[in-house]
């Protein structure tokens, strides 16, 4: 479904503070897999996503996506496929729109907008069903707007806009890291329950090392623009934070000066 | 004693740069760009719809042109700003500063008389329409319908696209909007509109002169702030009534500030002082604000704020 080949960029080239920020990075997605990111502090793990989603183009490599090549579309040509989340909750919504409205442009994700009415009747029914979904009651409230929302609620708007068009791809990147720890919960669990619901295949970056066991299917650890480690299966089932840990100095060989980032659990 | 036709005049110009207003809140509030475009789009509709008839064109043609030509300058501006990334404050300036030599060219003087020319308010008395209520009818359902199809617009696919490039470009473009191109339409459309009420204003007042664009992005801020004031915009509706009734309600502070004394000339410093009043508010009261809690925090009253909390009931 998503296969990323030899993904190289460097931000600020030939200048003293230009570093790789990818360093050859290869990765194969089957239709259906649900892989947490992990790594510590500027891994280059949000550059990974970015780079994916065309918000810039990477210096060498491709990307394909279920059999199309984008490497060479912008960010918003690549938007048929992909769905994505943010981190701040504010960034997945248009506060000053209605929740109807947020909804409308996300269903049109990809689409050629024309003249013809933002937000149809029969689509109001079906707004109210997805909305149903979240159980907070937004699905009386279409003509709000999402600015009245808090940040949880917001969040979990986003997810349903990322997802109500179903993308061959969705990307999230610490996506429940702005909330505090039981809305993050709440988040996390609506965005297994959706990823379920439509078979997405998903790429999910966190910084929460229990989060990135107990949510997907695989696992990879990023380290200075390199994927250090890539778990899955039953290998995978069984582990546990220290584990994974371990397995992280192994391959590396050496100790991590910030352990604390990562074992944040 | 203001004599009721001298009423009537400031009705019919707060209508007929109602327009302008509307094109203003398109840029300011929709798409949140501050074009200066506008004291250069606003002289250019002017001068070609006034050099166009003044050559024996029909009025109601020359004045459909020149917005026209009103996109192409606000769509200038657009390009500047997206695709050769320069400022949008600095971009709309470049143009209007352009436009100051292209107006001339137009023009190929720095005034044109209308007086003697047919208008389309004397084609309006040739169908039979009073001279004396012309204007104001021509006017008001100018306005009245510009507002009404910009209302549609912005609930139309492509319209909630602008307005989602206006609060939140990011998220907008995950969704496959290429924003560049939403801000080069909209400051298009934007600059029509400007251009065509300057069109209008020229036949109305009688003349096309080169000058008459300076001040004009202010003035029609300040319509859209004060009709955002009276009426709290909840929806696109009232915000587009707001920019309208803002227009008029500004005319009319400019016929009585000008009855009280005031030489014309210093009616932009009025002006400007109103616009930076209203922009300032936020920032004061937030200001005032901050000092009170300091104070209250002196007196431990501090209360700590817990917001973003997802309501828990499934
Ligand atoms: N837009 C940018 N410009 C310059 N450097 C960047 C940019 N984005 C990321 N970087 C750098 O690339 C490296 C990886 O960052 P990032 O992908 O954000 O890390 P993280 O794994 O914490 O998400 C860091 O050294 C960061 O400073
Ligand atoms: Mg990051």
């Amino acid at each position: 479904m998503v296969k990323l080949r030899h993904l190289r960029k460097t931000f600020l080239p030939g200048t003293t503070s230009g570093r790789m920020a990818l360093c050859d990075v290869s990765l194969d997605l089957a239709a259906g897999d649900f892989v947490t990111i992990i790594g510590s502090n500027g891994a280059g793990k949000s550059t990974l996503l970015n780079a994916v989603a065309g918000v810039f183009p990477v210096d060498e490599g491709t990307i394909i996506i279920d059999g199309q090549d984008v490497t060479a579309l912008p960010e918003h040509g690549r938007a048929p496929v992909i769905g994505r989340v943010f981190q701040d909750p504010m960034q997945g919504t248009a506060g000053s729109m209605s929740i109807e409205e947020n909804l409308a442009m996300a269903a049109r994700r990809g689409e050629r907008r024309r003249l013809a009415r933002g937000v149809a009747q029969k689509d109001r029914k079906a707004f109210r069903d997805y909305l149903a979904l979240l159980g907070l009651g937004l699905e009386n409230r279409l003509a709000d707007p999402v600015r009245l929302l808090s940040g949880g609620q917001r969040q979990a708007l986003a997810l349903l806009m990322a997802t109500i068009k179903k993308p061959k791809l969705l990307l999230l990147d610490e996506h429940a890291a702005a909330l505090d720890p039981r809305t993050a919960q709440d988040i996390l669990a609506l965005t297994d329950r959706l990823v379920k619901r439509h078979g997405l295949t998903v790429m999910m970056v966190t910084h929460n090392l229990r989060h990135a066991l107990a949510f997907g299917n695989r696992t990879v650890m990023m380290h200075e623009g390199e994927i250090v480690l890539d778990v899955g299966g039953p290998e995978r089932s069984g582990m546990t934070v220290a584990d994974l840990l371990e397995r992280f100095h192994a391959t590396r060989g050496e100790r991590l000066a910030d352990d604390r980032i990562l074992l944040e659990v | 004693m203001i004599s009721l036709g001298a009423l009537g005049g400031a009705l019919e110009q707060g209508l007929v740069y109602a327009v302008m207003a509307l094109g203003v809140y398109l840029t300011f509030r929709v798409l949140n760009f501050p074009d200066l475009t506008v004291d250069g789009s606003f002289p250019l509709g002017a001068a070609v719809a006034a050099k166009l008839i003044c050559s024996g064109v029909d009025p109601v043609l020359a004045t459909a042109v020149a917005p026209v030509l009103g996109f192409v300058a606000g769509a200038t501006t657009g390009v500047l700003n997206t695709k050769l990334k320069i400022s949008g404050l600095l971009a709309g300036i470049l143009t209007m500063t352009a436009l100051y030599s292209v107006n001339l060219r137009v023009m190929g003087r720095a005034n044109i008389p209308l007086l003697r020319s047919p208008t389309i308010l004397t084609t309006l008395r040739g169908l039979g329409i009073p001279g004396s209520i012309a204007a104001l009818l021509l006017f008001l359902s100018c306005a009245v319908a510009i507002k009404l199809v910009l209302d549609a617009f912005l609930r139309t696919e492509f319209g909630l696209a602008l307005r989602a490039t206006g609060d939140n470009e990011v998220m907008i473009r995950s969704l496959g909007v290429n924003t560049d191109s939403m801000k080069i339409v909209g400051l298009g459309l934007s600059n029509a509109l400007v251009a065509l009420s300057g069109a209008m204003v020229a036949q109305y007042q009688g003349f096309a002169d080169i000058g008459m664009g300076i001040g004009m992005v202010v003035a029609g801020l300040a319509s859209v702030i004060i009709g955002g004031a009276i009426f709290a915009p909840t929806s696109i509706g009232l915000a587009t009534f707001g920019a309208v009734a803002g227009s008029v309600v500004y005319r009319f502070a400019v016929f009585f500030a000008l009855r009280l004394g005031f030489a014309p000339t210093d009616l932009k410093i009025v002006t400007a002082a109103l616009v930076v009043i209203a922009l300032s508010g936020p920032a004061i009261r937030r200001a005032s604000l901050g000092m009170e809690r300091r104070r209250a925090a002196g007196h431990g009253k501090a209360e700590a704020s817990s917001e973003n909390v997802l309501a828990r009931n499934h």
